[in-house]
């Protein structure tokens, strides 16, 4: 498919210009036209008053779709246990596979076999077991080599993996190599009812619009799914399912892990997995704020988080960021203090169930995704409130 | 020791908007900068240089006004700037573009690949470790620290969600690098002088002998189906009142929701 535009209709009057997102198209010697930049999002085909601009089909479009069945997840362990997000992804892959037929396969390297039978009971109908002593750390050559060659041989038409430090790093290769589509972060998943192709939405631009993405003629198409937003599915202790073991013969590697160094402070633990967050950005104005955070949190046993402005000021490490560019949590209860509300923060931080935000300018974007809103002075309004909380606790 | 560092101009991304409306973008006075994590990568490939001597060559793929990122790169201390453009990379998703790259540094030749672990605008991080694999070379994602670098070996701290992992790579390597690395310097006014004057080395599809196939649109197995505005929702609950009755209105409320 190509986007052109008809010199003979096209007025010059620049309509179009503001529409693209990619600034493809140019307006020269009075006419549009549509430059390398294209990225065929289609954003500009409604807004041309002439319609000038088109689409064009290729033969290539038309082409036989490559063969393929069953929905792959990709099971990550980390120190032999099962990152969270592999049961998120058999969840989303059981929705899919229901609506495609065929099964719900896991791949686990490394981990244990209680491992594997542990993610038959999360609804794995097969679960592709490789314990070779070289998956346990992460090192993508291996990764990647022996999921493109159980890929080639058992031909899924999905596979997914989580979007983590992991799953990012070692999927763009298995997609390359395989001459496939990848698709990355996806926040939701679904199948078109009438190609049965794979949509997936992804934000794109920091948050601030989302692309559906097809895959429309390679297979397996392939996706990383953001962790913490997908339901997981439904645990089921008595379910069975087949473990295929798996050799690693032809799998070499070039990088090694020559040690693996945990840094995670009692406080920070795994933000993904708090019930409790307490947020702060550029209206914290340092780290002395931030210990006001601090203070809270531990009131009120949770975890500290932050904006990617206080992170770039500084004031604490990356690892607590919250957003597009860190992390996306979930918590019962999100308390982001000083925090405007960039797009990039929100997206990493709105399915929470229920956010406070208290910042001093009312009319800040935070407060359109709060569930409560408090407009005033942090450092009046923070310390009286862990000594509240102090009080309620320990009554 | 010859370095490559890839780099991407996009739009400001802080600035661009949807208007829900009509579904469009709002992006009236973007500007187009480097993408903000090429920076540190540019500054590595420069510490390297430094530690190790050599080259350091500066690689976009783009339209032709991508020559402005180019420009600020050499004003950094970069010895080389090359502009990979060409008609028949439109449309080019991160597997056409990835193949494309790695076909123009072959041609270029490097030890060490640097890129940023993503651009701001598509936020992927897919096309690193894609110009990794089809060179068949190794890469490491997430890059915090290069520890020791020499002769066909690297050692660097890889960052991950619960710290980090060291590792040693075999020459020549693919790395991604996150903003805890380094801080990017400014450019030098000798430098801005030197960026004026230098010559942008331009590669084609051709010069680089890139299969037509495997470019553009025709080389992308993704497509881009719609774009639209993120959806807004909740309706908030304004707090009002003394500093002593906001928190325990609060409070109250949240125990209500058993949130404490």
């Amino acid at each position: 498919m190509f986007i052109k535009v008809n010199k003979d209709k096209c007025t010059g009057c620049e309509t179009c210009l503001s529409s693209c997102p990619y600034d493809a198209i140019i307006v020269k010697d009075g006419k549009a036209d549509i430059t390398e930049l294209c990225q065929l999002c289609r954003s500009c085909l409604s807004v041309c008053p002439e319609g000038a601009i088109f689409e064009v089909e290729e033969e290539a479009d038309k082409k036989e779709k490559a063969q393929g069945s069953g929905v792959w997840v990709f099971a990550e362990q980390r120190d032999g246990e099962l990152a969270g997000v592999s049961f998120e992804l058999l969840g989303a892959g059981r929705r899919l596979a229901e609506k495609l037929g065929g099964e719900v396969s896991a791949v686990l390297f490394g981990g244990s076999a209680a491992g594997a039978e542990e993610l038959i009971r999360w609804g794995a109908d097969k679960v592709y077991h490789c314990d070779d002593g070289m998956f346990g750390a992460f090192n993508d050559e291996p990764y990647a080599g022996l999921l493109a060659e159980l890929i080639t041989q058992y031909r899924p038409e999905i596979v997914l993996a989580g979007a983590t430090p992991i799953g990012r790093s070692f999927f763009p290769r298995v997609a390359a190599r395989l001459k496939t589509g990848l698709t990355a972060d996806c926040t939701s998943l679904d199948i078109d009812g009438e190609t049965k192709n794979l949509l997936q939405v992804r934000p794109a631009f920091g948050g601030n619009i989302m692309a559906t993405i097809l895959c429309p003629h390679t297979r397996p198409q392939m996706a990383t799914v953001r962790p913490r937003v997908m339901k997981r599915g439904e645990y089921d202790a008595s379910r069975k399912g087949e473990v295929v073991k798996i050799r690693a013969d032809n799998v070499k590697s070039r990088t090694k892990v020559i040690e693996t160094i945990r840094e995670v402070s009692e406080m920070s633990v795994n933000l993904q997995e708090a019930n409790i967050i307490v947020s702060g950005g550029r209206g914290m104005g340092g780290e002395k704020g931030f210990q006001l955070l601090f203070d809270l949190a531990e009131a009120l046993g949770g975890c500290v988080g932050a904006s990617r402005a206080a992170v770039d000021e500084g004031w604490i490490p990356y690892r607590h960021q919250v957003g597009q560019t860190g992390k996306t949590v979930g918590p019962k209860l999100y308390i982001a203090c000083g925090i405007s509300g960039a797009v990039q923060h929100l997206v990493g931080m709105q399915s929470s169930d229920i956010i406070v935000a208290i910042n001093k300018n009312p009319d800040a974007p935070i407060f359109s995704v709060a569930t409560y809103g408090i407009v005033g002075d942090l450092f009046e309004i923070l310390p009286l409130l862990t000594k509240k909380i102090k009080e309620v606790k320990g009554a | 020791m010859k370095i490559v560092v890839c780099v991407k101009q996009v739009p400001d991304t802080a600035e661009v908007r949807i208007n829900p409306e009509t579904n469009t973008l709002i992006r009236d006075g973007v500007e187009s900068i480097i993408n903000p994590y090429d920076m540190h990568a540019i500054e590595a490939g420069l510490q390297i240089r430094e530690k190790t001597g050599g080259k350091v060559t500066v690689l976009t793929m783009g339209p032709p006004q991508a020559e402005n990122a180019l420009r600020e790169a050499i004003s950094m201390g970069v010895d080389d700037a090359v502009l990979l453009t060409d008609r028949s990379f439109a449309g080019s998703d991160t597997w056409a573009t990835a193949y494309a790259l790695s076909k123009a540094i072959e041609h270029l030749g490097a030890d060490v690949i640097l890129c940023g672990k993503q651009a701001i605008d598509g936020d992927t991080a897919q096309v690193g470790p894609e110009i990794a694999e089809f060179l068949d070379i190794p890469h490491i994602a997430y890059i915090r620290k290069i520890e020791d670098v020499k002769e066909g070996r690297i050692v660097v701290q890889r960052l991950m969600d619960e710290g980090y992992d060291l590792m040693e790579s075999s020459l020549p390597v693919l790395l991604t690098v996150v903003r805890e690395l380094n801080v990017p310097r400014m450019p030098s006014l000798k430098g801005k002088m030197a960026a004026k004057k230098a010559g942008i080395k331009k590669l084609t599809a051709a010069d680089i002998g890139a299969e037509e196939s495997k470019l553009g649109l025709r080389g992308s197995p993704t497509q881009v189906r719609n774009i639209f505005a993120p959806e807004a929702k909740r309706d908030r609950k304004i707090i009002d009142g003394t500093n002593e009755e906001i928190i325990d209105a609060l409070v109250k409320e949240l125990t209500g929701l058993k949130c404490l």
